[in-house]
């Protein structure tokens, strides 16, 4: 990144300046990447269900009509290349006519397909029942996994996923488990259960034998996203970087490589400290190759690590609306964005004894009076152990003193103690006294 | 000879030593109903009886005499200047021969004092009695409730506040306790010391009962109300060692408008606070609670405003009107102004440019009066750690306590031998 190499001797400049020239030229080039989604270029990046998923939740999120039109096209061609008839239907109902006699209710391909389902399902049955009373353990287990598949792919993915964990039962290699555990995930993943995909995961690494590389960084991807969804941010952060550069496409069926670096960045971002992201982002070998593939996060973490918060900022600004739209961020990306800003007030304030609000309210690309109160909230959050003096607009860090802390403390528990004791003599006289009285009155 | 001229000629007689006297109490009790059916013609006995040196017969004839029962009720204002005069000049050791008549003596008093709307003429005949029947300053009297309701009717706070800095431990009756407590919580209201009446009223709520009743109920609505005034928060979770009953049922009593005017004060919008109370009003002034909620509110733009000084240094009057919903900068000023006096804010106003400069707490905790107080708190604290260790000693020597824990131990045993013996059948 240019801006490393000429900080050295003008750093201190660079703190009040970074809303300057050189942020300039770089917001020209981040409101390019910040452009209208390019929902090819993005379904390009994924295979299978997930890829209709990711182009149906976008029609939904979307207010664009070009680009809600642009993704239902996408995934109706999509769906017809599979046997959902079920998403068909209600994909033909979203695009209602607005694309042309192409894109009409197909009745006689959902019969067909339907009709094929069927034929193939009785097959399935009958090979399984088959299986069954031949009691070989690998033909059932088989016989279930092709009825975990068959499922999955007409969508019933509640049957799926129980067909899956079906044959775990017989399962007869590390191998085969791993199979199991991988299937389950991907349609736990798609139900939005992630409590079993992080059940699942953990039962996977259990296995005794080495995994495969890719099957570590997929098992890896699948605890960060587990971890994303229940809020564990730091936990999903540490997943995502983990996840090994073998990943490349093969799992694009849940997760592209561009998405274990945003994913795993804005969460880095928003939970480590500066050391951390310095030692296990910035020098990380490994995700390097995955920031690479999303050159936008990779100078937004560069930026606020080297203290340049308008510009990682305004990156921030203009990816949020493609972040939005993503799958699985979209409902953490207003937390992980005030996480970030909370953050970098912290940290711009840390170094200072008294921090000019005017300066500050540059660097950040915002009013005194807005970053007034956004400095209120996190100071009454504790946060910031500093005062802001309104009037001359300066920001006092507050050195709190210990001893008079420590008196206030001591008194105050003593007060407490001598309270609780008070009332818990009381208490037990009444107890007391209400026995004895009950015990007199049996006599 | 009359019995009732026997009667007045023993008391007479049988006053001088305390074997007299017990001998004297042995006659009066057998006697007390025919006092009782003569009580028309007592009131000249009494100014034949000196109270000091006879005061045991005086305190019987007295109650015989004052009886509601008796067929013509004595008026309230011949009445009240006796039982005064007695409770003054009684001797110590003999009406404590008789407490139960004492304490409905002086009950009398009361009512009849109530009766004639004159409260204040009863505040300090009662607290000579109270002094007088207490064993020790720990020992909760029956007339301690009376007592503070007459300081509450008479609006005399301040003699109230005497018996409430005594610590109580010792207590008759579970009732009277709840009343002291709950008079004593209004009393400190009154006198704005919320701390103490919290204490006071957190002490009946948690008191160990085995059945709901109406002052509970009363004492944890206002405890409610002085819980946000106090402390600007109210946690709606009892504590443990809170008695199962009043765990599961205050809430569902005390739901609307109390428990809801929490909720509405968590969200820390002054308007909103505003709005429900006002909504709330008549139900609020039914219950006596509207001046504690009207408080509540302006407790609220306190809490706001100091929340104020920990975050700014200096804030323009006019800032502080917007922040915490005051309609003027003139209006916020009065706050401040006020929160300086009572102690509660440091910090000064500039009224040139209308800036507020806020300061530190002053203490500095090196001052020898400071090291005097907290000198003395660990002093009671030491004694008030050895009372709880010889409390402890006593419960875990004590027989009954004893008999229990060994009883109930060894029919657990019982029940786990029976056990198998159920599954049989």
């Amino acid at each position: 990144m240019d801006g490393d190499d000429d900080t050295s001797g003008t750093m201190i400049d660079e703190i009040y300046a970074n809303g300057g020239e050189e942020s300039d030229q770089r917001s020209r080039r981040a409101i390019m990447s910040g452009d209208q989604l390019d929902v090819e270029a993005y379904a390009a990046l994924y295979s299978g269900r997930t890829k209709i998923m990711r182009l149906l939740f976008i029609a939904s999120k979307s207010k664009i009509p070009t680009v809600q039109l642009d993704t239902l096209r996408m995934a109706y061609d999509e769906i017809k290349k599979g046997e959902n008839t079920q998403l068909f239907r209600e994909v033909v109902q979203k695009i209602n006519g607005r694309l042309g006699p192409n894109y009409e209710m197909d009745l006689s391909w959902c019969e067909g397909v339907d009709r094929k389902a069927e034929q193939k399902k009785e097959r399935l049955e009958n090979e399984l029942n088959a299986y069954r009373t031949n009691l070989i353990k690998e033909s059932i287990r088989m016989g279930y996994n092709d009825f975990g598949d068959f499922y999955y792919s007409h969508g019933q993915l509640g049957d799926a996923f129980k067909s899956y964990v079906r044959t775990r039962d017989y399962c007869t290699t590390s191998k085969h488990i791993v199979h199991m555990c991988l299937s389950t995930i991907l349609v736990s993943i798609e139900m939005g259960q992630f409590s079993h995909v992080s059940s699942y995961v953990s039962k996977a690494e259990q296995g005794t034998d080495a995994l495969d590389p890719i099957i570590i960084s997929k098992l890896r991807c699948a605890a960060g996203l587990a971890n994303l969804e229940a809020k564990k941010y730091k936990l999903a952060a540490r997943k995502f970087l983990e996840t090994g550069p073998e990943l490349s496409s093969h799992y694009n069926d849940v997760i592209a490589s561009q998405d274990v670096a945003t994913y795993g960045g804005l969460c880095a971002l928003a939970t480590f400290d500066r050391a951390e992201l310095k030692s296990k982002v910035i020098d990380n070998s490994n995700f390097r190759n995955f920031l690479e593939l999303v050159p936008e996060v990779r100078e937004l973490i560069n930026d606020f690590y080297s203290s340049h918060y308008a510009s990682c900022l305004e990156y921030l600004g203009n990816l949020k609306a493609n972040l939005s739209l993503d799958i699985h961020l979209h409902d953490h990306v207003e937390t992980l964005y005030d996480l970030i800003r909370h953050k970098a007030l912290i940290q711009y304030t840390h170094p200072f004894v008294s921090v000019d609000l005017n300066m500050m309210a540059n660097a950040f690309k915002t009013t005194v009076v807005g970053l007034e109160k956004e400095l209120e909230a996190l100071i009454t959050d504790n946060q910031i152990q500093a005062r802001i003096d309104s009037h001359n607009k300066i920001l006092y860090a507050r050195h709190a003193d210990q001893r008079n802390a420590t008196f206030q403390r001591v008194l105050e528990t003593g007060r407490e103690f001598d309270r609780d004791v008070r009332s818990m003599l009381l208490r037990s006289n009444l107890i007391k006294h209400d026995y004895n009285f009950r015990a007199s009155r049996k006599l | 000879m009359d019995p009732l001229e026997a009667i007045v000629a023993q008391i007479q007689g049988l006053s001088s030593s305390s074997s007299d006297i017990a001998r004297l109490h042995t006659i009066l009790k057998q006697s007390d109903d025919s006092l009782r059916s003569d009580s028309n013609r007592l009131s000249p006995i009494l100014s034949l009886i000196d109270p000091s040196i006879h005061s045991l017969g005086f305190l019987y004839i007295l109650d015989a005499f004052t009886a509601p029962s008796s067929s013509n009720q004595p008026q309230a204002e011949e009445v009240v200047p006796i039982i005064t005069r007695f409770i003054s000049a009684c001797s110590v050791e003999q009406i404590r021969l008789a407490p139960e008549k004492f304490v409905s003596v002086c009950k009398r008093l009361k009512d009849q004092v109530m009766l004639l709307e004159a409260p204040l003429r009863g505040v300090a005949p009662l607290l000579t009695a109270l002094r007088k029947l207490q064993v020790s300053s720990e020992h909760l009297t029956p007339l301690h409730a009376e007592f503070l309701l007459l300081c509450l009717s008479a609006k005399c706070y301040k003699t109230g506040l005497s018996i409430l800095d005594d610590d109580v431990f010792e207590v008759d009756h579970p009732r009277d306790l709840y009343l002291y407590c709950y008079y004593g919580g209004m009393i400190c209201i009154g006198q704005k010391r919320f701390q103490k009446a919290l204490d006071l009223l957190h002490n009946v709520v948690t008191a160990p009962m085995t059945m709901m009743n109406a002052i509970i109920i009363e004492a944890y609505k206002k405890y409610i109300l002085v819980s946000l005034i106090r402390h600007g928060q109210f946690s709606t979770s009892l504590p443990k060692y809170c008695s199962q009953l009043a765990q599961r049922n205050l809430k569902v009593f005390c739901q609307s408008p109390y428990m809801e005017i929490a909720h509405a004060y968590s969200t820390g919008k002054v308007a909103d606070l505003e709005a429900f109370l006002n909504a709330h009003a008549d139900k609020f002034e039914s219950e006596n609670n509207l001046g504690l909620a009207k408080q509540v509110v302006s407790s609220m733009y306190k809490r706001n405003i100091q929340r104020l000084t920990q975050t700014y240094l200096t804030l323009s009057l006019e800032d502080i009107a917007n922040t915490v919903h005051l309609n003027s900068a003139k209006e916020a000023e009065m706050h401040v102004l006020q929160m300086i006096q009572d102690g509660d804010i440091y910090a000064t106003i500039n009224q040139k440019d209308g800036m507020v400069r806020f300061l530190e707490d002053p203490e500095q905790y090196k001052t020898c009066e400071m090291i005097e107080h907290i000198d003395s708190s660990i002093q009671r604290i030491m004694a008030l750690s050895r009372k709880l260790t010889k409390s402890d000693e006593q419960i875990a020597c004590d027989q009954l306590y004893l008999s229990k824990v060994g009883r109930e131990r060894q029919r657990y045993d019982f029940d786990d031998y029976d056990v198998p013996q159920k599954f049989n059948i």
